[in-house]
């Protein structure tokens, strides 16, 4: 008789967990970094130093020097600060009333979810940056405008996205067992739609950091964000855009940055979509 | 006879949509149900079996019709007053492991009554308990989540949960359905165990699509057919002697 074949099956091993904790203390050490940015810069990141303008990457600067000769490093860690956290903030406010009108849309339904979301669709059908533009112009121009500039062509995804998760959980059977359980509206919404649908949600708005973050930078760009000498990232770049093929560090150090932190926050993202899921949690 | 725990009146169900013609669903159904007693409701799917059901828990409102449930007409409540009427009426769910929520534990979902009653945390963890080794799980199941659990185990625990708050009606729709047939056996039997226990204090609406477990398990049957009530009887009699031709036809095709 012939051995039998025994087929071996790996077992995926649970690495959530170790993601989660790799990204969220890179996450971290990105966020800490930004608060503490001044301690941590060697130059004056606003100190001209017009003899030694344009230096490419050396020992003394590592990403090299601006158009001013400000070191390129300093301004880049300070410039953190400002991205980071207006992107967070923005990104933040627009998750959270975008959910909330989807959530309140898709649970009460009728009339109020119909005037909403044609509200919505008017401002998806509207090109955004142009209505952030027209809105921050006539906010006139500082970050905390820009922001609200945002935040209203932004919501409409969020709520979308909300609404139509709400509208799924309604008719699960166990939202009619809360029901019957006795819960009232804002338990159910707290405690069973909100936990179910808040995934999908979570991981559009990690992945959408990046985005708006260079949407933060556009407006800053055209003078309806922040103001220079200010140092942030995306008018960094965009300032230094006619030099990229003389003094390509100018805008390759604040790009870099853009590029570490949106792929820090997308992993992170993902990773927590994972771990929200108690179904794939324990496999 | 005593008063009836249920009293379905005339219950209809209309469903307009735009472009089409009114579909009915369910066509003035009436029906009681004593204290005690088990009363089957069997038809194809399409029937209105879960129209009827999801009206009388008032998950769906009625387009015409009165629900009175132990001497209150609950048709028209709402909110408070309806969450009241639910500590009367309780349901389990074709579907076991989704009709739990999938975030929380069985413990959560057999409590949430319970809580919402105003029971303390350590109160409800110990009728949670009790509630588990009632329906013949162990009080861990409470930490488990839904997709820990197999069917028939969940459909268990939904039993539980439905029976936390001491209902006098219990709405089975389909519950042994999507279960296979040795564990199906496992949940009548459970279920008969419940009645023999409660006695008068729990009546049981059972709706079923199989009539040879109705045969076994209930002491009337109502048989539905495109939304109307084609026959009742006692469930041998009706085998035996079916009268409506749909009857026939359903009878005719389990022999």
């Amino acid at each position: 008789m012939s051995e039998p074949t025994v087929r071996i099956q790996k077992i995926k091993r649970d690495t959530v967990k170790t993601r989660l904790i790799l990204f969220g203390t890179l996450a971290l050490i990105l966020l800490v970094c930004s608060i503490f940015s001044e301690h941590l810069t060697p130059y004056d990141p606003y100190l001209q130093d017009l003899t030694n303008a344009k230096a490419p990457p050396s020992a003394e600067h590592l990403f090299g020097t601006d158009r001013y000769g400000r070191d390129m490093l300093s301004r880049v860690i300070v410039g953190s600060r400002t991205s980071i956290f207006s992107t967070l903030l923005l990104v933040a406010i627009v998750t959270a009333l975008g959910t909330l009108i989807g959530v309140f849309c898709g649970w009460h339904g009728k009339w109020i979810d119909t005037v909403l979301m044609r509200i919505s669709d008017m401002f998806l059908a509207f090109p955004g940056l142009v209505f952030a533009m027209a809105v921050a112009g006539v906010l006139g121009g500082g970050l905390q405008n820009a922001i609200i500039a945002l935040v209203a062509i932004s919501w409409p995804k969020y709520a979308r996205i909300a609404r139509s998760q709400t509208l799924a959980q309604k008719e699960t059977p166990y939202l009619k067992a809360a029901r019957l359980s006795g819960s009232g509206t804002w338990k159910i919404i707290f405690k069973h739609i909100l936990p179910n649908i808040i995934g999908p949600i979570l991981v559009t708005s990690m992945l959408d950091i990046g985005t708006m973050m260079m949407e933060l930078a556009g407006l800053s760009f055209l003078g309806l964000g922040a103001k220079p000498p200010t140092a942030e990232w995306g008018s960094m770049m965009s300032d230094s855009r006619s030099l990229l093929s003389s003094v390509p560090w100018v805008t390759l150090a604040p790009g870099f940055a853009i590029f570490v932190s949106v792929m820090i926050f997308n992993l992170l993202g993902d990773t927590i979509r994972d771990y929200a899921d108690p179904k794939s949690r324990g496999r | 006879m005593a008063q009836p725990i249920l009293k379905v009146d005339n219950l209809t169900k209309i469903f307009t949509r735009k472009g089409q013609p009114d579909f009915i669903a369910v066509d003035h159904v009436s029906f009681e149900l004593y204290p005690g007693e088990c009363l089957g409701l069997i038809g194809e799917s399409g029937s209105g079996k879960t129209t009827v059901v999801n009206m009388i828990t008032r998950l769906l409102d009625a387009t015409e019709g009165s629900i009175v449930l132990d001497g209150e007409d609950i048709t028209k409540r709402s909110g408070r007053e309806l969450r009241r009427a639910y500590a009367n009426m309780q349901m389990v769910f074709q579907t076991p492991t989704d009709s739990f929520d999938p975030r929380c534990t069985l413990g959560d979902g057999i409590g949430e009554s319970l809580r919402n009653q105003g029971l303390t945390r350590a109160d409800t963890k110990k009728e949670v308990a009790r509630l588990l080794t009632e329906c013949g799980l162990t009080p861990e199941f409470a930490d488990r989540y839904p997709h820990q659990v197999s069917g028939g185990q969940c459909q268990r625990a939904a039993i539980a949960r439905a029976l936390a708050v001491k209902p006098k009606l219990l709405i089975c729709d389909e519950a042994t359905s999507s279960l296979d047939v040795t564990i199906q056996k496992e949940i009548i039997a459970l279920l008969n165990e419940l009645r023999w226990q409660h006695g008068s204090n729990l009546s049981i609406l059972f709706i079923c699509h199989d009539i040879a477990l109705v045969q076994q398990f209930c002491n009337r049957v109502l048989v539905l057919y495109k939304g109307k009530i084609v026959e009742q009887g006692v469930p041998d009699e009706v085998i035996r002697n079916p009268q409506d031709p749909y009857t026939k036809r359903l009878i005719d095709s389990i022999l």
